[in-house]
């Protein structure tokens, strides 16, 4: 029997309840994969191709093996197990084989006492390259057929028509994450043949997956550990020094520690998918969509690392929140010699909500109809089919909640200052408010949550409840979102038990969590949570006959019956539990199928300020209205919102990784431009709780979809302030002034 | 070589290595991870301490040169019992997510509260512009300090 | 690696006569950058920021005034662009000097001295020459500046116009390297001075544009469209990750007509 504890708990769900790790992390002793050391360590460092393509002719380590305090340096000769690796397929080779076939690709690997000398052999390592003609142009790609994933949707009348069209095209650039923690790690040999592993992951069970078959161990002989992570955003999904760190480790039979510099962690994780779409939207004269035409080529690089899953994704929400009887799309990730790409949070929702939402905004232009009338008339919502795979949505869907009370939250006044501070061009002194011109602009978006496409998703937790409280054990990976804090909240909330830890949990220990990704981990490993702590109570108020339980022992009728030390005398309750969300299925050959477990919709406006005769803008407010089922933490919600927020606004007027030849440009700090606080807009938001048919007290994930439609709304904006058509992300300024 | 410096209130001798940043020297050689590595080129203010009264990149200052320098890390300002004000205010106003950055913006936005116990907003974004975010989106951090600044 | 860190101007001028090609630090924060990519391994640096000759601001600017300084004034158009050098951490730490003896055509206080056709004071143990500008500044990241040889201060002309207003230009609104940027000075008698960044391989004079508008004692609109013309014409930009030459072309004009009508007010 299960039953929710009548009294309300501290520290349980619901309240903005403090970060475990926040004083750790203020006073600067929470440890970082990067902060890690052990005695006798190791520095590792990489030898990287110089070009996106290019044949080995000579690879010599001998010269640079001379040098005192190298130890080690290996090659794709020495990789024991299996030479490749890769989530979906392991087609990257782990070291070079033969053939670099990205920029930064690593060709071999340097252990040495210290970093310098690391460096210094890497540079000493006599490497020859012939550079080989790469391709980048992802159209020709496809023309040559190097396809990752075609993923087709075929739903209703092909030939169905409506009296208005519009048609357009459009471009998405290569974003970065850009955590501020670069990947890093620290491999440590176990003296019998094993290793044990921290790096930055999101998911350590998938990596531990792939590593021991490249090191040639059992399973068991190597152990991930969670670690402190520096942000993620997708850039840990794939795995980057993992191999490199333990090849090192096992050969010298020392630790050793691996960091990447700024330069290399551009080159060394995988990016957002650049796109190019062409979407024709056919409706009737009252509004009503008709028809959607799709064709979506993402780029997804050198490997394949997740570009099928992103494929998928990009396919089946290519129409947004509308319902629309007639979908046909063609989506395809190709293979190029460009960096590769994989996850970055929105995970190829990104790129298609902002060419459905210009199409909206287009569309409402040739009806002559309010934007987002249009889209409150063609709204989603529970009990429709997703328009791409016919799927029915069963979780609430408030398309029409979020855009009503988006459109509710006052507008700012308009620009009443002359600080630079507050103008386009900042301090940069570039512009007066007589130069200036203010626009609003509205973009709504749907994102699936956790995986999908039959894939088994799950999520392992255990927990212990003795006399000095609460441990959870999860595998799940804490990133800086707050997991760990709303995992907490939950389990009080279940438990009754105030005291909680969580509990860092090695692959060896605990089976998989699953992703730190799709929004996930709310639901999964909060659901995982919930159902072992509604274990736990049930024993304990079984095993005492009670009625409630809470940090002082079980009661009955109001009386405490059975304290904690009691009624753990014969040691721990526990109880360990693999939570699944509902199964979802494999696409049939039209893209049709329940290939999804949840959805979220939100919505976004933004305000901005530009300066059309220097293309410079500033970004003034983004207000949004998110369907996030139930806030379990509403200062986490808050952070999560504004944070997923800037980073959509930096997608839509200054992030992008500019490509020459495949190589990155701008593979630094100074060049690839993250907004500042003075870039920063601010947020004013509407949460709408309508619970989730499966997520923890119905809370569903919410880390993605600000992220989402936030750019498009931007663009809408700029348009509206300047009239221009704008089809590309990011927004340069040269774009703007048309020079 | 050898540079003697004041460092978080303690006189020390240390051994900078040839081309030795401070922060190298912090982080690898002397026990202070506090201090953040994320780009060595002083665009991220991650690795800001106040040096003889002047927040600065620490990745910017040659280890070699700081000999008579008075160096306060983020560790010099506060430790778990006795948290800075800053630090209390960024752990209660939702400044912190994966806190790679917090260190950074710990020590400029204390450098900043010591001159100017009352910084507008605006000032607040200026002084802080030095210092990337990537997780809160800034908001989080600015109502932290707002609230230190009685806003 | 060896480090000279002297305290006054004469022993760090013998440090650089036994040591003519030892690699001078001021701020850090260009050196320290290529140090840290492993660009440069300097075997010998003399470090300048303890010396208190190089800190002076009067008629001429010390080498060693950092941007932090030169933000509080004196000059109105050197404040603005000081405001804008990197972050507040680099301000606090780099220098004027720096900026000169690095020499990128982004420098941002290049714009401001270049309009005021500014010396620059070089100092060795065998003595002092002072050079103009465009004697110092003779390339993309090359000067004058001989070994044995370091940069003292910068010196101004005796009359610097009231009217002097700098704006820079860049995708983002803080802590950003300019796409283009600019210093517009007016005297009285309406001579004026206009200086571009980030537009040709050194930051560049606007000799015709600063003709035209000169001889204008009451610029009308159409005067000031010309003058805007004749800057985009002017400048010599390229393309690069930064920026496009067109938009630069484009952005220097409106940037420096924007700067004039400024110092008009």
């Amino acid at each position: 029997m299960t039953t929710t504890t009548g009294t309300r708990i501290r520290g349980g769900i619901g309240e903005s309840v403090k970060r475990p790790d926040g004083i750790p992390k203020v006073i600067g002793n929470f440890a970082y994969a990067s902060d890690l050391a052990a005695d006798g360590m190791l520095w590792g460092a990489t030898l990287r191709s110089p070009y996106a393509r290019a044949r080995v002719v000579r690879l010599d380590p001998a010269a640079a093996l001379a040098i005192p305090g190298v130890q080690a340096i290996l090659t794709q000769d020495d990789v024991p197990g299996r030479k490749t690796f890769g989530q979906i397929t392991a087609d990257q080779p782990v070291l070079v084989d033969g053939e670099a076939r990205f920029w930064g690709e690593p060709a071999a690997v340097v252990a040495a006492d210290d970093p310098e000398t690391a460096r210094l052999a890497v540079a000493a390592i006599d490497v020859e390259w012939e550079e080989l003609e790469p391709l980048v142009d992802m159209e020709e790609a496809l023309g040559r057929d190097e396809v990752f994933r075609y993923a087709p949707v075929r739903r209703g009348d092909p030939d169905a028509t409506g009296t208005v069209v519009v048609e357009g095209y459009y471009e998405v650039g290569m974003q970065d994450q850009a955590p501020l923690g670069t990947e890093a790690g620290l491999a440590i040999p176990d003296g019998e043949g094993g290793v044990d592993l921290w790096v930055t992951s999101q998911w350590t069970h998938e990596d531990h997956d792939q590593i021991w078959r490249s090191l040639d161990l059992a399973p068991d002989q190597v152990r991930q550990h969670p670690t402190g992570i520096g942000g993620a955003f997708g850039a840990r999904e794939d795995m980057s020094l993992h191999i490199h760190v333990c090849l090192l480790a096992l050969r010298t039979g020392r630790p050793v520690k691996m960091v990447y510099n700024r330069e290399e962690s551009f080159p060394g994780h995988v990016h957002r998918h650049p796109a190019r779409m062409w979407y024709r939207h056919e409706a009737d004269a009252d509004g009503t969509l008709v028809k959607v035409e799709a064709k979506i080529i993402l780029d997804g690089g050198a490997y394949m690392d997740t570009t099928p899953a992103v494929v998928g994704n990009a396919v089946y929400f290519t129409t947004g929140p509308y319902r629309v009887d007639s979908v046909q799309v063609d989506g395809y990730g190709v293979r190029t010699n460009n960096p590769p790409t994989g996850a970055m949070r929105g995970f190829g929702v990104v790129q298609v909500c902002f060419a459905h939402e210009s199409q909206m905004d287009r569309l409402a232009e040739a009806l002559g109809m309010d934007p987002l009338e249009l889209r409150k008339h063609n709204a989603l919502t529970t009990g429709d089919p997703l328009p791409t795979t016919g799927q029915i949505i069963e979780t609430p869907l408030p398309t029409v909640g979020v855009i009503e009370q988006l459109a509710a939250i006052p507008l700012p006044p308009p620009l009443d200052s002359d600080d630079p501070r507050r103008l386009p061009g900042g301090t940069g002194l570039t512009t007066t408010p007589d130069y200036v011109t203010r626009g609003v602009g509205y973009a709504v978006s749907l994102k699936n949550i956790a995986f999908s496409e039959a894939f088994d998703d799950f999520a392992e937790a255990r927990v212990v409840l003795s006399p000095s409280g609460v441990e959870v054990h999860t595998a799940a990976v804490e990133v800086g979102q707050g997991m760990v804090t709303v995992l907490q909240q939950i389990a009080r909330t279940a438990l009754g038990v105030e005291q909680v830890a969580i509990v860092p949990t090695d692959t060896s220990e605990i089976g998989s969590a699953g992703s730190t990704s799709a929004s996930r981990q709310t639901q999964m490993a909060g659901g995982a949570v919930l159902e072992a702590a509604r274990a736990v109570r049930d024993l304990a108020l079984e095993q005492a006959g009670g009625d409630d339980l809470t940090s002082d022992g079980v009661w009955r009728a109001g009386e405490l019956v059975m304290t904690l030390d009691e009624l753990c005398a014969d040691g721990p309750i526990s109880h360990h539990t693999r939570f699944r969300h509902p199964p979802t299925e494999e696409p049939d050959e039209n893209g049709q199928g329940d290939l999804h477990a949840d959805f979220a919709v939100a919505a976004h406006r933004a305000v901005v300020d530009v300066d059309a005769e220097l293309g410079l803008v500033r970004v003034v407010q983004v207000d949004t209205a998110q369907d996030v089922g139930l806030v379990l933490n509403p200062q986490s919600v808050r952070g999560q919102i504004e944070g997923g927020i800037l980073q959509g606004v930096g997608l839509a007027v200054m992030e992008e990784l500019v490509l020459d030849r495949g190589i990155i440009l701008n593979a630094s700090f100074t060049d690839y431009l993250l907004p500042t606080f003075l870039d920063a807009p601010e947020v004013e938001m509407a949460l709408i709780e309508e619970p989730s048919p499966w997520g923890p007290f119905g809370a569903k994930g919410m880390g993605e979809p600000p992220t989402i439609s936030s750019t498009p709304a931007v663009v809408a904006a700029i348009r509206n302030a300047t009239g221009l058509e704008l089809n590309r992300v990011p927004i340069r300024p040269q774009d703007i002034t048309g020079t | 070589m050898d540079i003697r410096f004041r460092l978080n209130g303690e006189d020390r001798a240390v051994d900078a290595g040839a081309s030795q940043s401070l922060l190298s020297l912090l982080r690898d050689g002397l026990g202070l991870p506090g201090s953040k590595n994320a780009c060595e080129q002083g665009e991220c203010g991650s690795c800001t301490v106040v040096m003889d009264g002047r927040a600065v990149c620490s990745c910017l200052v040659l280890a070699a040169d700081t000999d008579g320098a008075d160096i306060t890390t983020v560790e010099g300002l506060g430790d778990e019992d006795t948290l800075h004000a800053v630090q209390a205010a960024l752990v209660d106003g939702g400044g912190v997510q994966c806190g790679f950055c917090t260190p950074g913006f710990v020590v400029a936005a204390a450098h900043l509260f010591e001159s100017n116990p009352t910084p507008s907003t605006d000032e607040i974004r200026e002084a802080l512009s030095g210092n990337i975010c990537r997780c809160t989106g800034y908001g989080g951090i600015l109502r932290s300090l707002e609230g230190l600044a009685g806003r | 690696m060896e480090i000279d860190r002297p305290t006054d101007l004469a022993t760090a001028l013998e440090a650089l006569r036994q040591a003519p090609d030892a690699t001078l630090l001021a701020g850090g924060t260009d050196l320290m950058v290529e140090i840290n990519f492993g660009h440069r391994r300097p075997e010998h640096v003399i470090a300048l920021r303890r010396v208190n000759e190089l800190q002076e601001v009067d008629g001429t600017i010390g080498a060693g005034v950092t941007w932090a300084r030169l933000e509080e004034g004196p000059h109105r158009a050197l404040a603005q662009a000081a405001r804008t050098v990197g972050s507040p951490q680099i301000r606090a730490a780099g220098t004027i000097g720096g900026n000169l003896g690095t020499a990128s055509p982004a420098g941002d206080g290049l714009p401001f001295l270049v309009a005021l056709d500014a010396e620059i004071e070089l100092r060795s143990a065998a003595g002092s020459r002072r050079l103009r500008w465009d004697e110092f500044l003779t390339g993309p990241k090359l000067t004058a500046l001989q070994p044995g040889e370091l940069i003292h201060s910068v010196v101004l002309p005796e009359e610097i116009p009231a009217r002097q207003e700098f704006g820079k230009v860049g995708v983002r609104n803080a802590m950003v390297i300019s796409a283009v940027m600019a210093c517009v000075v007016r005297y009285e008698d309406g001579r004026t001075r206009v200086a571009v960044g980030s537009a040709g391989p050194t930051t560049l004079r606007m000799g015709r544009a600063e003709e035209m508008i000169s001889a204008e004692a009451d610029p009308s609109a159409a005067a000031l469209s010309e003058f805007q013309r004749l800057v985009s014409e002017e400048v010599r930009p390229i393309t690069d990750h930064r920026s496009t030459e067109s938009y630069r072309r484009h952005a220097a004009g409106v940037i420096a007509r924007r700067l004039l009508e400024r110092c008009l007010r």
